[in-house]
């Protein structure tokens, strides 16, 4: 069986992000980037089903050089190999998908998992929009994931609950915090990727559906007020919701 | 070992002193590689997953926790970091195992058992152990498998160690050592499986032994109740008819010294690099508490005293990895060299340590008393929180303050600085001597009034290489003055020892800023440039003062004067406005939230 696992490379939550002076992108100096989060819990469940029914991981990347760096820390991870689909172009969700389901297909791959968003652009798409170009079944937002012959039992996480659902191969699976504790890389794996491959191919131009226009940084938040300590200040606090948040 | 370092880009050990080097051949921070990046990023997220999480159960000392902590360390491999592959380790190089150090430095507690583990617990079997002795233990020490103290320290003998009193009695068959002695303050004590130990055997002879710690007459003494460290686990080790068979013996008979010796140059560097680690730590929980901590209706990060300590702490810690990572480099291509031409891995690694002892003993001093400083003002930052336990302050201030007394202490380390350049120079293996007379008729001519020096850093750079002639200067005449004697006046050679010090790390500073600007434009290192001229214009003063100390102690009439005049050529540099730059450096600071260099 080959195993698909689909990552990308953002920039770490933790550190603060500049706008680019084109507006539309982040300026990337001084920002770390690491392996999406999500896709870390992607790498570990692709991982752990080789380990239990055998065969290959195969970690693909669409992006720019940088993601190499993602790729490797896959690589070191115990993925088996990598493919970097290359472009320079900052593609949209749909472009990223239709180069994920071509390499895909070609791979011969039929179980496939991601992150259920990357937490660079959020679109939260790509999973589904891969599944849709290959025909596949999806899974999205799992939260546990079982396999057996060629049927799937999967819990994804749904408003105020869970679901559990059943489909077969093959199938794309979305991988949600919780579905399992992501394996360090150790210095071993590390070293040991560096003797694995990273195929480069290039990404063919697909035209975009969605267009960024400009990106704008959050409007810092007010701090919060305190308008007493009992119920005086209701009244004062009902007005505010209303007038200034206008929340009710 | 002049041939040997023929080819080595980098000077001999101590000729920084008399010698100028190209910036292009420093290791630096941006020098680090991407698998050494992601192998201290294993290292990083290790700790803030498993250890941050649990520093209260760990100074606890919660039974089994730092044992199985130490497992799941060497799971990942981070215990055999410095082991060879073809005993169950990673191989990694020196510079690896440097950047590896300082990601372990902000462990705490943990850190100490790593250090002992890793460093002076495994190193001697790697240096100096026979084949059967490596194949039998370092396997299971990269692993976790066994876990390792070493044992140095009496009751009686720290700093002077050779005069342990711990005995080893051959048997009457020949077969077996028996030893009886007290060790004291050893790290890992708690659970350590062996014990590389030091007795005197036949009275005189200071020899090194492997003891498996389930060997009958062996007992350990309580948890010793510390100031800080709380986590790692020290004891007193007791030897009462301990037998171990006569393969036990590390190195040779008599040879102990060049065992605990070499393996401590090693330590003192590593331990330099790990404080290092641990002051970028606790400088980003003070910017991070400086921007978060409101009063008078702004962020205390917006207020001046506070922008000085930010920035002030920033430029310690800024050189400080300089000089680390400079050290490192030295010894890593030594060591490459070495092992290049032929000789063993351990044997290189032995040397190439020893080549660089001076510099060790500077970054252990340095590192240590930057990493004191830093804690403290981080306290200072976080006003009363700073000393409640509910922030991570605390912890910080108090698990610093042993950095300064162990791996030799700083007295001890800052001797040894000076003892090692004159014993070198004297041996004819550093060549001090030519150099200080030259500068002995720099003196008597005319001062130069040439062209102002241009270039990045340019007139840092030349104040620098003067104050190095000061330091030749007074160490010079103070030689002459005591001769064999010097070692008596303590006083004295404390305050070279700080002015070499200073001297090395600003040279450093300005290395690792020069290279980086050659590489990407002034422009890109204005915040390098900033925190480098921060510290450099404050240690021109502080060489002036310790040389004033230095000379006054022993010059007299004529000799003092010309001292003195000389010291002043030397110690000048023009004055800037620190105040500027400092506010520049903290606004960077601030506005990353983070010391991210």
């Amino acid at each position: 069986m080959k195993i698909a696992v689909c990552v990308s490379h953002v920039p770490d939550t933790a550190t603060r992000i500049k706008i680019a002076a084109d507006q539309k992108s982040i300026d990337p100096a001084g920002v770390s980037f690491v392996l999406n989060p999500y896709d870390e819990y992607a790498v570990e469940e692709a991982l752990k089903t080789k380990e239990k029914f055998g065969g290959e991981v195969v970690v693909l990347s669409v992006g720019g050089d940088r993601v190499k760096e993602t790729i490797r820390k896959s690589l070191a991870m115990g993925v088996d190999e990598g493919v970097h689909l290359k472009t320079d172009e900052a593609l949209d969700s749909f472009a990223i998908a239709q180069a994920l389901a071509d390499e895909i297909k070609s791979l011969g791959s039929e179980l496939v998992f991601m992150g259920k968003q990357s937490v660079d652009y959020d679109s939260g798409m790509v999973g589904q929009l891969t599944a849709e170009l290959l025909s596949f079944n999806s899974i999205s937002v799992c939260v546990t994931f079982n396999l057996d012959g060629n049927t799937i039992t999967a819990e994804r996480e749904i408003e105020g609950g869970k679901e559990i659902v059943e489909t077969s191969l093959p199938c794309i699976i979305t991988a949600q915090k919780g579905l399992n504790e992501p394996r360090y890389a150790s210095l071993k794996g590390i070293m040991a990727a560096k003797k694995k491959v990273i195929q480069e191919k290039p990404v063919a131009s697909t035209p975009a559906l969605v267009e960024n226009l400009q990106l704008k940084m959050p409007t810092a938040k007010n701090p919060g007020r305190i308008l007493g300590t009992d119920s005086s200040a209701v009244p004062e606090l009902v007005k505010l919701l209303h007038e200034e948040a206008k929340v009710i | 070992m002049s041939d040997e370092l023929k080819n080595n880009h980098g000077l001999k050990g101590g000729e920084f002193l008399t010698k100028e080097t190209d910036p292009v051949n420093v290791f630096t921070p941006e020098d680090i590689s991407e698998d050494q990046k992601m192998m201290a990023d294993t290292a990083k997220d290790f700790i803030e997953k498993e250890i941050w999480t649990k520093l209260d159960a760990i100074d606890n000392q919660e039974p089994g926790l730092t044992v199985k902590l130490m497992e799941q360390a060497g799971e990942l491999g981070l215990l055999g970091a410095s082991v060879p592959e073809e005993y169950g380790g990673i191989g990694g190089d020196f510079n690896t195992n440097t950047v590896l150090a300082m990601e372990m430095g902000k462990s705490h507690s943990f850190g100490v058992s790593f250090a002992a583990h890793t460093g002076i617990g495994t190193l001697p079997i790697l240096y100096y152990g026979t084949k059967e002795q490596k194949d039998k233990y370092l396997p299971k020490l990269a692993s976790g498998e066994m876990k390792s103290a070493y044992c140095l320290t009496e009751p009686t003998s720290g700093s002077d160690a050779l005069a342990a009193k711990t005995t080893a009695v051959l048997s009457d068959d020949g077969k077996y050592y028996i030893l009886n002695g007290q060790k004291m303050w050893i790290t890992n004590g708690g659970f350590a499986d062996i014990l590389i130990t030091f007795a005197q055997v036949e009275g005189d002879k200071f020899t090194s032994f492997i003891i498996p710690t389930d060997t009958p007459g062996f007992t350990r003494g309580e948890e010793e109740h510390k100031l800080g460290i709380k986590g790692s686990s020290t004891r007193a080790l007791f030897l009462d008819n301990v037998k171990v068979p006569v393969e036990n013996v590390l190195g040779e008979i008599g040879k102990g010294h060049y065992i605990a010796f070499n393996v401590l140059n090693v330590g003192r560097f590593k331990l330099g690099a790990m404080v290092t680690g641990g002051a970028k730590k606790y400088l980003s929980v003070a910017i991070n508490y400086a921007n978060e901590r409101k009063q008078f209706g702004k962020p205390i990060s917006s207020f001046g005293a506070i922008k000085y300590k930010l920035a002030e702490m920033a430029s310690k810690i800024f050189v400080s990895e300089a000089a680390t990572l400079r050290t490192s480099g030295l010894i890593n291509d030594l060591e490459e060299k070495l092992i290049s031409e032929g000789t063993s891995y351990s044997d290189a690694l032995i040397k190439a340590a020893e080549e660089y002892a001076i510099e060790s003993s500077i970054m252990k001093v340095f590192g240590s008393e930057i990493l004191d400083y830093v804690v403290d003002e981080v306290v200072q930052v976080h006003g009363g929180y700073g000393y409640s336990e509910e922030y991570p302050a605390a912890r910080g201030y108090r698990d610093s303050r042993i950095n300064r007394i162990f791996e030799g202490t700083n007295e001890i380390n800052r001797l040894l600085v000076v003892d090692m350049l004159v014993k070198r120079s004297m041996k004819g293996r550093l060549d001090l001597l030519g150099p200080a007379m030259a500068i002995q008729k720099e003196l008597m001519s005319i001062p130069e009034f040439g062209n102002e020096p241009e270039g990045v850093l340019a007139k840092e750079l030349k104040a620098v290489q003067n104050a190095k002639k000061a330091i030749l200067m007074i160490a010079g005449s103070a030689v002459q003055k005591f001769m064999m004697k010097l070692a008596e006046q303590q006083e004295i050679i404390m305050c070279v020892t700080d002015m070499v010090i200073e001297a090395y790390a600003c040279e450093s500073a300005i290395l690792r800023t020069q290279k980086l600007a050659k590489l990407k434009g002034e422009d890109a290192v204005a915040l390098h440039i900033a925190m480098t001229q921060v510290y450099v214009s404050d240690a021109i003063e502080r060489i002036a003062l310790h040389g004033k100390h230095a000379v006054t102690a022993f010059a007299e009439a004529d000799e003092l004067k010309m001292l003195n005049l000389g010291l002043k050529r030397f110690t000048k540099l023009d004055p800037i406005n620190t105040t500027k730059l400092r506010r520049q450096i903290a606004d960077e600071l601030i506005e990353a939230n983070e010391y991210k260099l």
